[in-house]
């Protein structure tokens, strides 16, 4: 959830924080009469101390990802060793005083705890994870086969939360303050308010129970997942893997089986996007070059979707990048909630069955994830937007 | 009316009520048209649960975890009927009542979740930004690192840590409060932080200093209290992110058992099996609750938010104004 959770506060804090950086031209905050501030006339000799080149910056963002990394993989790791082991909380109760401890001795987990955190870390950085308790398997081979699952749901919600929540946005700054800004606000705070597998459960109900149109769950029909298994090399991305099986009906199926799970999660995203928009419009659609366009008579179609949107996209990219991590969140519950074989539905039934040195396994293979996610976002922020270097 | 009241405080400059510099008492006077509307369908929402929560017991008919009356049954995924408004669950409970109480639950991990990662991320942003060095530093690296981490794993892998996967009553709302306390602290660890790095060069700092007040003094009286004008609206941001937290948490099974507490992304979960044979109401009713809940807060929190911030604060349209001034 939560985050869905996550949503609101954590995506307004970084775009003002980033705007007060990058935005000389930006009105102060507490001084909404005077208009531009001079500095917007004539551009500030900025603190640019050192003007490293992008390959420079790509390379030290590329070092920060190490310590995120390690930090996020050590408070896991302390965390889940606070209070015992992951075998004693999971299977203690149902294991006799001896059989845990060979279980704990065979697992390692008897050893100093020092010790225990050096191979892992070791372990971690060449790309071990660790093994799952219930089904003995390596971590990283369980995020090859259900990763493009995961990572096809997040593609196809991506795709609905861009198309429905970039054009409303924009649509909600011109009319600011207006019946549609009211309505489309409204309805953002609403998508954002709907927990995913609340939304999902809606969705089934209307569309697969009592309309009957689409299906309740899962990925695919079985007859069609069976030939989609047998092809050579599959993707594991089912759309590409059916297109590549020539088959209409397994593509229409495939399709068919997507759009309430990419729905529940996109219109999720698609509320935190229109707001970003929409707040970012309005500071760019403020701005004195708008007013020249107008005056020039440039098509108000054009004002907002050229002149004032494209200044906007620099704080609404970064936003949305955290916003990926949002995704893996929410990724988790409407997998759950759609029987979408993927990460976040192996998670759960491994939370269900309490094998936590598997949960552990996935949730630091998800923070590397994260943190190579926000890599390419700030890589792509630099490329757009040369002040973003420093 | 704007002008009047302006002019006004200059010649006798009075300082406003206690009552009516209250963080959302405050933007309620000074908001106008559709903003105002928001903000105040906000804080009645909010308010509706607030009651509910406080009158859970004379409002609900039955018990949460209670599935007979009399020595009868309800009986089991009973639609909507006089004896049970909403219906019951698939454990055989009375879907309304539990909807009631589950309203204290949720305040309850709310207040908690949102009290401790206050007094946690506030004292620790406030005591890294004014000190600096390399306590600071490593901070600033550790919320940073944790800032953009899905919360809702956090929060499982807390919940593991805290309850071992058992649930109780007060171990089911603490640990959900907790997990939810340690995502926040990072976010008003941030906010405080660079409010108090802004704030350390302030000529009121320097004199402060001058005078020979102590560290403390300065950080606590002086800062502290410039500092939190932001709060108010993270609060409320917060609150509603604790709400789906904990029904996310629930909803995986990391919730509180049915017979120790009632919580909504827990039913939601047992809902989800119902959905496939039609039955509706199971799922609906607490799922609108916590749509509803998280709505009003959100709309506190978002007007707030807007009002406070000149640039998107709606005003009165010229007109209006004039003719009041004239």
């Amino acid at each position: 959830m939560p985050r869905p959770v996550g949503r609101i506060a954590r995506c307004d804090p970084p775009a003002a924080f980033r705007q007060k950086e990058l935005d000389v031209t930006t009105v102060p905050p507490g001084d909404p009469v005077s208009g531009p501030s001079p500095v917007s006339t004539a551009p500030a000799p900025k603190k640019r101390t050192q003007g490293i080149g992008l390959g420079q910056y790509i390379v030290i963002r590329a070092i920060l990802i190490v310590p995120t990394v390690f930090i996020l993989v050590t408070l896991v790791f302390f965390l889940m060793r606070v209070v015992g082991d992951p075998i004693s909380a999971g299977v203690g109760d149902r294991l006799t005083a001896e059989q845990l401890q060979e279980r704990l001795a065979e697992a390692g987990y008897d050893r100093p705890i020092y010790v225990q955190y050096l191979e892992y870390l070791g372990q971690v950085f060449t790309g071990n994870f660790g093994r799952t308790l219930t089904d003995n398997r390596e971590i990283t081979d369980v995020l090859l086969q259900y990763g493009s699952a995961t990572l096809e749901l997040v593609l196809y919600s991506l795709i609905v939360a861009f198309a429905i929540g970039i054009p409303l946005g924009l649509v909600a700054a011109y009319r600011k303050d207006r019946a549609p800004d009211a309505l489309l606000r409204i309805l953002a705070i609403l998508a954002y308010a709907t927990p995913v597998f609340f939304a999902g459960l809606l969705l089934k109900l209307v569309f697969s129970v009592w309309l009957g149109i689409l299906p309740l769950g899962g990925r695919a029909d079985t007859r069609v997942a069976l030939a989609l298994g047998r092809i050579d090399n599959p993707t594991g991305i089912y759309l590409i893997d059916a297109i590549r099986l020539g088959s209409p009906v397994a593509i229409g199926d495939v399709l068919e089986h997507a759009v309430l799970p990419s729905l529940a999660l996109g219109l999720l995203t698609a509320g935190v996007f229109l707001r970003l928009v929409r707040t970012n419009v309005i500071s760019t659609l403020s701005n004195d070059y708008v007013s020249a366009a107008r005056s020039r008579g440039v098509s108000e179609f054009r004002l907002v979707t050229k002149h004032a949107y494209k200044p906007a996209l620099i704080p609404i990219i970064t936003v949305m990048g955290l916003q990926i991590a949002l995704l893996l969140g929410g990724a988790v519950l409407t997998e759950t909630t759609f029987g979408w074989r993927g990460l976040g539905f192996q998670l759960a039934q491994y939370l269900a069955s309490r094998d936590f040195v598997a949960v552990q396994g996935i949730v630091a293979l998800l923070a590397v994830i994260v943190a190579l996610t926000n890599f390419a976002v700030d890589v792509i922020a630099a490329l757009i937007d040369p002040r973003v270097r420093y | 009316m704007v002008f009047r009241s302006a002019t006004a405080e200059q010649q006798t400059p009075r300082k406003p009520s206690l009552f009516s510099r209250l963080p959302v008492v405050a933007q309620l006077r000074q908001s106008v048209g559709l903003q105002r509307g928001m903000l105040i369908a906000g804080v009645v929402l909010t308010g509706m649960f607030v009651l509910c929560a406080l009158l859970a017991p004379l409002i609900a008919p039955y018990g949460f975890a209670q599935s007979r009356v009399d020595g009868v049954a309800f009986g089991r995924q009973e639609p909507p009927s006089a004896e049970n408004i909403w219906g019951t669950t698939v454990g055989g409970y009375d879907v309304f009542s539990r909807v009631i109480w589950g309203t204290q639950t949720a305040l309850a991990v709310v207040v908690i979740a949102v009290v401790l990662s206050i007094f946690l991320g506030v004292i620790l942003g406030l005591v890294s930004g004014y000190l600096g060095g390399w306590l600071d530093r490593i901070l600033v690296v550790i919320a940073d690192a944790i800032y953009p981490f899905p919360t809702l794993l956090l929060a499982i892998v807390m919940s593991i840590v805290i309850t071992g996967g058992q649930s109780s009553l007060i171990g089911g709302i603490l640990s959900a409060a907790i997990s939810i306390t340690v995502i926040f602290i990072p976010q008003y660890f941030r906010v405080v932080r660079s409010e108090v790095v802004r704030l350390k060069a302030e000529a009121f700092v320097e004199s402060a200093k001058v005078i020979g007040a102590s560290t403390r003094r300065i950080m606590f009286l002086h800062v502290l209290r410039n500092a939190t004008r932001t709060l108010p609206l993270i609060v409320t941001l917060n609150a509603s992110e604790a709400i789906l937290t904990l029904a996310g948490l629930g909803f995986l099974g990391f919730g509180i058992a049915p017979t120790s507490a009632a919580e909504w992304g827990y039913d939601l979960n047992r809902a989800l099996a119902d959905t496939a044979s039609g039955i509706w109401w199971t799922g609906v009713f607490p799922g609108v609750a916590i749509v509803l809940f998280v709505l009003g807060l959100t709309l506190v929190g978002e007007s707030v938010n807007d009002i406070s911030d000149p640039r998107l604060r709606a005003r009165k349209r010229l007109k209006k104004k004039k003719d009041v001034s004239a």
